[in-house]
């Protein structure tokens, strides 16, 4: 017998790098309307293949074909595609003002605009989003004021945070969001007890929790999938899956399991793959979940499969790890174009609508932080006070705090 | 000697590190390719191979468990925590493990790692990009602590840090990343290639574990401190009219106790400056060791001066901040006093 080989270590590396040609041909696509649509009450394990494919509905031709499609009125649409714009000429306006000095952070959502606004339309008043910073479209399409979003990114006089946060990292418990946290998936597993705790009340609220691709790696999401399988929670659990973790591709997360929804399969929770740039599957796809959990059939798994068409925050240049033209060979499109091809399709729409839409979108987000600047921008107007600094850390400061407090002048 | 920022100083300790080993592999979040958020590992996994120099998965308890595997194996692994911030989910693998393996197993395993990770604010971070938790670590038998305040002494101590034969938490005030920032945030810092602790040997050398420095040499009181507060300290003394003699600690644990008596008891007073949270800080414990080391030299009690019990903010950055004008205050309180 010979002596065996010497063992090698695995290190996953993605298919191109920044000077290569882009390329997506090892995504597997399915065509739109050609996945099946299961009763909500399905047995987990006679869908598992829907972990391994890619829900959609819109067409190259800009229809929606097939079971999934259906969910939404032409009035619905409409709304939906303004709240995607709305979100994109919000980060167009939001980053720019941070390269002024506005504002220290930002982080935006360009390509995963329908990820967020399609889900947030699926869910009732009362239910709970936990959710990462790359969801604003919760806020946007659930009517949360863009001045309230802007005041907490210029950290101002009026910022309902009080100065406290990070730019963008907002809190909305009226609007169903829960306050985010910097530290990665601690929320996947809340978003599983906060369901865990509207069964225990015998409440018919649920809950949603978000996590990204990366972030999958934590063992907060394991927490999240064994807790939610075991007490079967209301929740439905969402990956996005936007293919990079700031330079760190999702093969380094997703290691040897072919996708991310697949990871439900292993606690027995149906496991969904959804075309995260199509505001109708996300739409359809969120509906089907949040059914199942609203009907005491428990958890869902869901994994958007999107795109950062962006760099991952202000503090980042995606130029040195990927190629810059990566995102124009991003097979499944833009989320705002295939939204508006469709309802143009459907006569529900036109390309004068269109360009008069984003003129009305960029007008009302430019008066919005007009307003919100008149409360101050991070280095100059009205700004929270240091007195805000010390409230809040418990709900009656305690007599060391005080002294510190105090000691400080203010 | 070369000029170095901190950054290019700590890349060097890696480089140099894993040129002389090939037992040092360094690894996690965004280090491979990219060569970390910070850059700290730029270049190393084009040197040395990805199976050297590595991205990890977004998993710090992962990180730092399978860097204990690897010395208990035999590797030296050398592992970044994106910022200090994350440490926590990795914290029981440090705690409970890391710091534990040698004693436990009678010598049989040990851990000689080296957890790295950028700490301290004044970049506008925010609560979990700005945090100091030096003293989480302190507080655990088992674990030596390193803070270093300038590019000379992040090369030493680093290169130093991954020979010992323990798990070591090196913590990078990553404010000094760039430049030696005094606590001016409204001046412009001077880049390290203008600062004499910006020069750096090129090859190997160490900073031994344990031993502080004076950064400032003065008689009239002592102030005990380490990292960014380093250069506010010593522009306090210079702003305040009180000859201060500043010590850089370095390493919190082991301590330095000798250079810590031998100033105070020349100097008769001590302010003891930190960024992180006053109470149970690190500077808690200073205070009891120079009450119980020098208590009859002592013409003061022994004043510190820390960031304040809350998370840290965002918008009040600079009111949080521990800044020169409030050390200059505790110092002219001390000599009053
Ligand atoms: C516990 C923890 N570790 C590391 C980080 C640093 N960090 C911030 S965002 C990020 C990448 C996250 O990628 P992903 O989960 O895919 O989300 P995306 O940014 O793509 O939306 C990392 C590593 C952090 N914030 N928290
Ligand atoms: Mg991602």
């Amino acid at each position: 017998m010979s002596a065996p080989e010497p063992l090698r270590l695995h290190v996953p590396e993605p298919e191109v790098r920044p000077g290569d040609e882009p390329d997506f041909s090892h995504v597997q696509i399915p065509r739109a309307g050609s996945v099946p649509r299961p009763p909500v009450d399905v047995d987990p394990r006679e869908i598992r293949d829907l972990a391994y494919s890619i829900i959609r509905v819109l067409n190259r031709q800009g229809e929606a074909v097939g079971p999934w499609a259906g969910t939404l009125s032409e009035d619905e649409l409409r709304d939906g595609l303004r709240h995607m714009m709305t979100l994109r000429a919000f980060d167009a306006r939001m980053q720019n003002a941070q390269r002024q000095g506005k504002t220290s952070f930002y982080m935006q959502h360009m390509g995963e605009e329908a990820v967020s606004c399609a889900f947030r339309r699926a869910l009732e008043p009362g239910d709970m989003n936990f959710p990462t910073y790359r969801q604003a479209g919760l806020l946007i399409a659930g009517g949360y004021p863009m001045v309230e979003m802007m005041n907490q990114i210029f950290s101002n006089e009026a910022d309902p945070l009080k100065g406290r946060q990070l730019p963008i990292m907002y809190s909305s418990k009226e609007h169903g969001f829960f306050s985010i946290s910097g530290n990665l998936a601690t929320q996947f597993i809340q978003a599983v007890g906060w369901a865990m705790a509207s069964a225990i009340s015998r409440d018919t609220r649920i809950a949603a929790g978000w996590i990204g691709d990366g972030s999958t790696a934590e063992s907060d999401f394991h927490a999240a999938l064994v807790f939610a399988s075991t007490y079967r929670a209301p929740v439905v659990l969402n990956i996005v899956n936007n293919q990079w973790a700031i330079s760190t591709f999702q093969g380094i997360a997703r290691g040897g399991s072919g996708t991310f929804a697949a990871r439900g399969l292993g606690f027995g929770i149906p496991a969904l793959r959804v075309d995260g740039n199509d505001y109708l599957a996300v739409h359809a796809v969120a509906k089907w979940a949040v059914e199942r959990a609203r009907r005491n059939l428990g958890p869902t798994l869901i994994e958007h499969v999107t795109y950062r068409v962006g760099a991952h925050s202000t503090s980042d240049d995606p130029s040195a790890y990927r190629p810059k033209t990566e995102s124009d060979a991003w097979p499944l499109g833009d989320p705002v174009i295939r939204l508006k091809k469709h309802l143009i399709k459907i006569g529900a729409w036109s390309d004068e609508r269109h360009t008069q839409a984003e003129a009305e979108i960029m007008d009302e987000v430019v008066a919005a932080q007009r307003e919100a600047e008149k409360h101050g921008t991070l280095h100059s107007g009205g700004k929270p006070s240091t007195r805000d600094m010390f409230e809040g850390v418990f709900a009656t400061m305690p007599p060391h705090l005080r002294r510190q407090r105090q000691k400080a002048g203010v | 000697m070369a000029r170095m920022t901190m950054i290019e100083a700590i890349r060097s300790a890696m480089d140099v590190s894993m040129g002389r080993d090939e037992k040092v592999v360094v690894f996690g979040e965004d280090v491979g390719y990219f060569g970390g958020v910070f850059r700290c590992t730029q270049g190393l996994q084009q040197k040395y191979g990805v199976t050297r120099c590595f991205d990890a998965p977004i998993n710090e308890a992962g990180i730092v468990g399978t860097a204990i595997g690897m010395a208990a194996y035999g590797l030296r692994p050398c592992v970044e925590i994106q910022f200090a911030d994350y440490v926590y989910p990795a914290y029981d693998q440090i705690v409970s493990e890391a710091a534990r393996i040698r004693y436990r197993s009678n010598g049989q395993f040990t851990c000689p790692i080296v957890v790295r990770m950028p700490t301290g604010g004044g970049i506008f971070g925010g609560q979990t990009h700005s945090q100091s938790p030096e003293a989480l670590f302190t507080h655990v038998s088992g674990l030596k602590t390193v803070v270093p305040s300038n590019p000379h002494d992040a090369k030493g101590l680093l290169i130093a840090a991954i020979e010992d034969p323990d798990p070591v938490i090196f913590l990078e005030p990553k404010r000094l990343y760039n430049g030696p920032f005094d606590g001016h945030h409204d001046r412009p810092v001077t880049p390290w290639s203008k600062h004499p602790l910006g020069e750096v040997p090129e090859g190997h050398f160490t900073v031994p574990l344990g031993e502080a420095v004076v950064r400032r040499p003065g008689s009239a009181v002592t102030v005990l401190t380490y990292g960014t507060m380093v250069h506010v300290a010593e522009a306090a003394a210079g702003e305040s009219g009180v000859d201060a003699e500043v010590i850089d600690l370095r390493t919190l644990l082991p301590y330095d106790l000798e250079a810590i008596t031998a100033s105070v008891r020349k100097t008769r007073r001590c302010v003891v400056v930190h960024e992180a949270t006053l109470t149970s800080g690190y500077g808690a414990e200073l205070v009891s060791l120079v009450q119980e080391e020098c208590f009859w030299h002592l013409e003061a009690p022994v004043a510190r001066v820390a960031g304040y019990d809350t998370p840290y903010p965002h918008a009040q950055e600079w009111d949080y901040f521990p800044g020169p004008k409030r050390v200059a205050e505790a110092l002219i309180a001390t000599m009053e006093a």
